[in-house]
């Protein structure tokens, strides 16, 4: 969907929810999200457990009906998906343990049939670092390696967006840091991707920008180093034997003050940014705190 | 034939090499589905060796074998995918599938085309297992293989479908056996399968009249024994004409229901 600002095409969007809407029963899953994200943007949603982020994903995925809002995803209504349309998404899900008696190379030959424009089934393999395991059965992987082979099934279409639910969960360090490598490589070739995460490190790696979600809403969004009130940093040092730290927009100047009371060398003093996962837990804090009388 | 349908048939086909891969890795179901009928046939044919019906000449195998042969296209279609289908509903493949450009009729023609496969592995297993160790005799006028062909093409297609339909009965993967069996089970035992058809109770066979089992074991008879056994039937023929407009019947229902019901998700998360 093009927009304009100041009356020049400066942008396109590969997704877009406006006032999306989505209950079950008496539970409000989604409360009206509004929400974009540019081609070949990396967009992280972040939230707590049931604060919608699955729905809103699966809806724009094509797997649910929202209530009411509108959407679209590379302009083509979720609600009414086309064969076409699915042949450019790529769909990592959460937790799946199916097909288990496939080896990985039939699953993946097998899935590049679905798509007019695959990617090459061996290369894939060798992307996600399966290659040694093609002939293994899907039911023997480790965890981080089925999850890897989850991955590949997503984008052996050649997607134009990749949705990534909870991708990494289960991998071990070096496996995260290979598949962050992996994705960065998606997104040079310019696939657009919407990630749903519980890593805030991974969100901070690979997103372009954040969105955090709570209650079924949008609480905050921009970059990963600008979101939340992100101009703090923290000053940290030891003061009579207890860890002392202090959150200001003025480190320099603080710490000037700081040293007036020390003779000597300020002990482990130390300055950082406050992190995203600070910002996160914040911004998720003053939402539990904002609906503390909402439910009985 | 437009290109699309084309596409759509040819993936279908692709499909159904990978079907019967997870058909016969799948430890339980190759045993539960396709080789039951053979250890059945193996065990009461040796229970009933040599042993006669009355005095018609017909050994007791002979009879058998056309009730294993009509319950090979019970397990290979409806008890197959009614419980391999709540399994894929609830381990995600369809969901997985559903978000592929991959048209439903090209799922659909994979397991059918599955069932077709395993169904014909089975029969001939089943065969050769009947001559060579209890000397069964196998049809040889074009008649008897013309009706052991349609019966065969109709009964898949109505059982597939009933599978197809059957499978949102139960709710979760586990278990759906338990849910199947006991339907095959009564079919089986009240259809003419375990024991002559024409000594169960009245009331008996009226029940199995109504389900396509019965008419398949009929007919799988009507190929397999002599025609003077025809006599022994309740009716004295082997009604063939009615078998295929009861089959015929179930396939309508069987489509109607299964486009009614079937689902790609568990129930209750849409």
């Amino acid at each position: 969907m093009p927009i304009t600002i100041g009356g020049q095409l400066t942008e396109t969007y590969a997704i877009s929810a406006h006032n999306v809407t989505k209950s079950y029963g008496n539970f409000t899953a989604l409360a009206g999200v509004t929400l974009q994200v540019a081609t070949g943007e990396c967009l992280a949603l972040l939230g707590p457990n049931g604060a919608g982020k699955t729905t809103l994903t699966e809806i724009l995925e094509g797997y649910r009906e929202r209530d009411s809002g509108e959407a679209e995803v590379l302009g083509v209504d979720p609600g009414k998906p086309t064969s076409a349309w699915k042949a450019k998404l790529g769909i990592v899900l959460q937790n799946a343990s199916d097909m288990p008696d496939l080896t990985v190379l039939e699953t993946i030959t097998q899935f590049a049939r679905y798509y007019p424009n695959p990617a090459d089934p061996e290369h894939v393999i060798a992307a996600v670092g399966l290659t040694e395991k093609s002939r293994s059965r899907n039911g023997k992987l480790s965890g981080g390696q089925r999850r890897r082979l989850d991955v590949a099934l997503g984008i052996i279409g050649n997607p134009d967006v990749l949705f990534l639910d909870e991708p990494t969960t289960g991998f071990d360090p070096e496996a995260r840091r290979e598949f962050w490598v992996l994705i960065d490589r998606l997104k040079s070739e310019g696939t657009t991707i919407l990630l749903t995460t519980h890593y805030l490190d991974e969100a901070q790696y690979l997103a372009d920008r954040v969105a955090v979600i709570a209650r079924g809403q949008i609480v905050a969004q921009g970059t990963p180093e600008s979101i939340g009130n992100r101009d703090d940093a923290v000053v940290s040092w030891t003061q009579d034997g207890r860890e002392m730290s202090v959150p200001t927009n003025e480190p320099t100047a603080f710490i000037a003050q700081l040293g007036l009371r020390f003779d000597a060398e300020i002990p482990n003093l130390s300055v950082r940014r406050s992190s995203l996962e600070d910002a996160y837990l914040e911004l998720i804090a003053q939402d539990r705190d904002l609906h503390a009388g909402d439910q009985p | 034939m437009k290109l699309t349908q084309f596409r759509t048939l040819r993936m279908g086909l692709g499909r159904v090499s990978i079907e019967l891969k997870q058909f016969f890795r799948d430890r339980e179901s190759a045993v539960f589905n396709f080789l039951l009928p053979m250890i059945l046939l193996v065990i009461f044919g040796s229970v009933f060796s040599g042993q006669e019906l009355g005095d018609s000449g017909i050994t007791f195998s002979q009879y058998f074998v056309a009730g294993m042969i009509a319950s090979g296209i019970l397990y290979t279609s409806f008890q197959n995918l009614a419980i391999a289908i709540p399994m894929e509903r609830e381990d995600g493949t369809l969901k997985r599938l559903r978000g592929t450009p991959l048209p439903p009729a090209a799922f659909f023609i994979g397991k059918i085309g599955m069932v077709f496969v395993a169904y014909i592995a089975q029969v001939t297993i089943l065969i050769a297992v009947g001559v060579l160790l209890f000397g069964i005799d196998i049809p040889t006028t074009p008649l008897a293989i013309f009706t052991f062909i349609w019966v065969s093409i109709l009964g898949l297609i109505a059982f597939t479908l009933l599978g197809i339909a059957y499978s949102v009965v139960p709710k979760q993967g586990r278990g759906a056996a338990a849910l199947v069996t006991p339907v095959v089970l009564v079919l089986q035992f009240t259809s003419g399968v375990f024991f002559v058809f024409s000594d169960l109770p009245q009331w008996m066979q009226s029940f199995a009249s109504l389900f396509p089992l019965k008419w398949l074991t009929q007919a799988m008879r009507s190929v397999f024994l002599p025609d003077s056994a025809a006599a022994m039937e309740v009716s004295g023929s082997w009604e063939l004409g009615m078998t295929a407009i009861v089959l015929v019947i179930w396939v309508v229902l069987g489509a109607l229901l299964a486009t009614f019901f079937f689902r790609w998700t568990p129930r209750g998360k849409n």
